[in-house]
């Protein structure tokens, strides 16, 4: 039988069996196989995790320390020689006044966010009851957040051209002469803010919805037995139930705002006073190959999404929740 | 032309993560360089995505194995060209024949290419070196050349009742006014949301005071937007024409490709395009049912005592890979489709060879008189120089963003005039040029 087994399994044949089972109960095992077998043991959770944290050290954290690395130099994205200076692009990004004033831009974004998670939460509440079509409107809301936002930008462009599909609706109504969607500098920002708005809102309903759910029955059926109506489970039940996801969602707000990119950056490129701070840096990065004066702009923007996050922690702290 | 890759730069944000510092291999071997053995296996990338797409990159690939059949050619197309190379440059393997990007600075050149030769050497042969030699030495050569101008519809400023090509910025822009008024064309297009159109009349710098020394005398000029300077006369042709609303009405959705099948059937007059365009328009214009003949091409409405000039230039420069292993096969390859390959032809290019004549596609500057004229090149040491005051003062010679905020004032859109704009560019220009030049 032993002969018939190939090369590799013959040899492993009598180890396995001398370190394991076949050892009579009581005789010392060789001590080398139990130590190499606990180890691999001990080993194995790690080995399994090793994957997913090399993955992320790679493409995450290495990235982000040569970014930082990046922006103490003047490199201009090509050339094969990295001078050292200091903290003259910290300096540049702080003085420059242009770099800063995009930031304004961003104000309309924010403004934006609260209509987007009231009418998230509208529906939310709305379609957690069990309403006619539930499931169906439920997909119709996320359905947007799932498309590529490159392909809402080229959509929405269409919309928004002069004699393209929206001036055509509001015709019927008997609006004959629309504005300029986003060629008219003051509406611009307000139409792609209303794009992030249609993109987005499907992410905070679905966050907003999961949060209701989970919420107990029981509590309903015992404010209806009290002759509760739906507006007072809404405020007393609903609504402190799911606080910490509108914190969250806050969050995710602000850090959205200051970081806009992908529908003004395709929509106008960041023309006719739609720039935003991500646009710009790119546009230091790759038009004028400032590539250490960019990263440096990368930073600065990291720092301050994770003030502003602070400082929200710090006014709305995160409460446990206790509805009974 | 595949300029057009440029609104792909989104891609090239993972292009801040690629690290440099890789070591090369047999690309050192004394015995291979430019004039040894041609023979071996060699790599081109190219921006032409359409020539591969359409087999007729092929073509020339089996004319040159026919001459050369110890040499195997693969090729390579990039649709995003200069995003992708810019990062393939950090790496070793970026091909042996490449079109070198515009981001590589002349300085930078010894770092990425093989040199070619002395410049002086090759000078009486080739037209256009001045872009890529660095210090004396050739690192590229042009894969043809380019004149500057305008492009526009012969019928349209027929039907407008326009008998002469304009010769100055005001009669251009009364030919303009004379298309807005009889025709339903759109005088000039600007293209404004693609971008890279409006660079276009940049080239144009050294045309309107016929002055080969323009760009590098703008280098070192604290106030180069004052009435009298190239780049005044060229930004106000476009602010003019802009402010009397004579180009499209929300430039915020221009299209190109779209553009191009409109100028040719006559829904534009005019857009100011290197000539380049020509083939491509008249293409469009059989595609659609018009006439090729209907396409024209004029110098920028400038004279100098009443001759105009148009600035002739390079398209991109075919170099070679420092770390190419066939460095021999790969300069065959660039003589090769520079001299016989029938390229340029083609393509309506202006031959990189002295001794060739002009593409017929430039017959009309024949007609009018044109005078071509190609820029000198930078004084020794000053080479990027224009480069660097252009990135330092941020304001994009090469790229679109000043240039849409310039419309975006004309038309209205962002506060100030025309006098505000320029003191604010001559300003921002000055400041960096005191800083680099002075």
């Amino acid at each position: 039988m032993a002969n018939t087994a190939p090369g590799p399994s013959m040899a492993d044949a009598p180890a396995d069996r001398s370190d394991g089972r076949s050892t009579p109960e009581g005789r010392p095992a060789r001590p080398s196989g139990v130590t190499d077998r606990r180890l691999l043991r001990r080993l194995t959770p790690y080995l399994f995790v090793a994957v997913a944290v090399g993955l992320m050290l790679l493409l995450t954290y290495w990235p982000a320390v040569n970014l930082l690395y990046y922006s103490f130099t003047d490199w201009d994205g090509l050339d094969q020689t990295k001078n050292f200076v200091g903290l003259d692009n910290y300096v540049q990004v702080f003085t420059d006044p242009r770099i800063f004033s995009v930031f304004a831009v961003s104000l309309y974004y924010f403004g934006a966010s609260f209509i987007q998670m009231g009418i998230a939460l509208y529906f939310a509440t709305l379609l957690s009851y069990s309403t006619r079509f539930r499931n169906l409107f439920r997909g119709i809301l996320f359905f947007p957040y799932l498309i590529n936002g490159v392909a809402i930008g080229f959509v929405f462009l269409y919309l928004f051209q002069p004699g393209g599909t929206l001036d055509t609706v509001l015709s019927w109504f008997g609006l004959s002469e629309p504005p300029h969607w986003i060629g008219d500098p003051d509406i611009a920002n307000w139409s792609l803010a209303g794009t992030s708005v249609w993109r987005y809102t499907g992410l905070n309903f679905v966050l907003f919805l999961g949060a209701i759910q989970s919420l107990p029955s029981e509590l309903y059926e015992a404010s209806e037995l009290d002759g509760a109506n739906r507006w007072q489970q809404f405020w007393a039940i609903v609504f402190p139930g799911i606080r910490r996801v509108i914190g969250l969602s806050f969050i995710l707000a602000i850090a959205g705002s200051l970081s806009v990119f992908e529908i003004p950056f395709i929509m106008t490129g960041g023309a006719n006073g739609t720039s935003t701070f991500v646009i710009q840096t790119i546009q230091t990065a790759f038009n004028f190959r400032q590539v250490g004066t960019a990263s440096a702009m990368a930073i600065v923007l990291l720092v301050i999404v994770l003030l502003v996050t602070w400082i929200q922690r710090r006014l709305f702290p995160d409460e446990k929740v206790d509805l009974t | 032309m595949a300029k057009k890759a440029l609104a792909g730069v989104a891609t090239i944000a993972a292009a801040a993560i690629a690290l440099s510092g890789c070591s090369n291999g047999g690309a050192d071997d004394p015995s291979n360089t430019i004039d040894g053995e041609v023979e071996g296996d060699i790599k081109i990338i190219t921006w032409r995505t359409d020539l591969v797409e359409s087999g007729a990159f092929d073509e020339y690939i089996e004319a040159f194995t026919k001459i050369y059949p110890d040499v195997s050619v693969e090729v390579e197309a990039i649709t995003d060209y200069e995003g992708e190379m810019k990062t393939r440059l950090s790496t070793t393997s970026y091909g042996d024949v490449i079109g070198i990007p515009s981001a590589v600075q002349p300085n930078q050149f010894d770092q990425f290419l093989e040199p070619l030769g002395e410049k002086a050497d090759l000078a009486d042969q080739y037209r256009f070196l001045n872009t890529h030699s660095y210090e004396g030495t050739q690192y590229g050569l042009a894969i043809g050349g380019n004149a500057n101008g305008v492009l526009y519809n012969k019928k349209v400023f027929e039907e407008a009742g326009v008998t002469e090509v304009p010769a100055s910025p005001e009669e251009f822009l009364a030919a303009l006014e004379l298309i807005g008024d009889n025709t339903d064309a759109i005088p000039m297009y600007t293209n404004y949301k693609d971008g890279w159109p409006l660079t276009q009349s940049f080239s144009n710098v050294g045309a309107v005071t016929a002055n080969p020394d323009a760009p590098s005398e703008m280098a070192k000029d604290p106030a180069p937007w004052t009435e009298g300077s190239d780049v005044y006369a060229i930004d106000s042709l476009l602010y003019d024409a802009v402010a009397a609303g004579l180009t499209e009405a929300d430039p915020l959705t221009t299209n190109w490709e779209q553009s191009k099948v409109d100028i040719a059937t006559g829904k534009i007059a005019t857009m100011t395009l290197g000539s380049w365009a020509i083939s491509q328009i008249q293409a469009a214009a059989e595609e659609n049912g018009a006439s090729a003949d209907d396409i024209g091409y004029m110098a920028f409405p400038a004279n100098v005592d009443g001759t105009q000039y148009s600035i002739v230039g390079g398209d991109y420069n075919l170099g070679i890979s420092r770390h190419s292993e066939s460095k021999a096969a790969s300069y065959a390859w660039i003589k090769w489709f520079i001299e016989d390959s029938g390229f340029t032809e083609t393509e309506g290019m202006i031959s990189t060879l002295a001794e060739k004549e002009l593409p017929v596609n430039l017959a009309g500057f024949d007609e009018a008189g044109v005078e071509l004229l190609e820029t000198n090149a930078a004084p020794d040491g000053e080479e990027g120089l224009l480069n660097e005051v252009s990135s330092d003062a941020q304001i994009d010679l090469w790229g679109p963003i000043y240039r849409q905020q310039l419309v975006d004032v004309a038309r209205g859109a962002a506060d100030g005039d025309k006098a505000s704009f320029f003191a604010e560019l001559n300003e921002r220009w000055g400041d960096s040029v005191e800083r680099l030049a002075g």
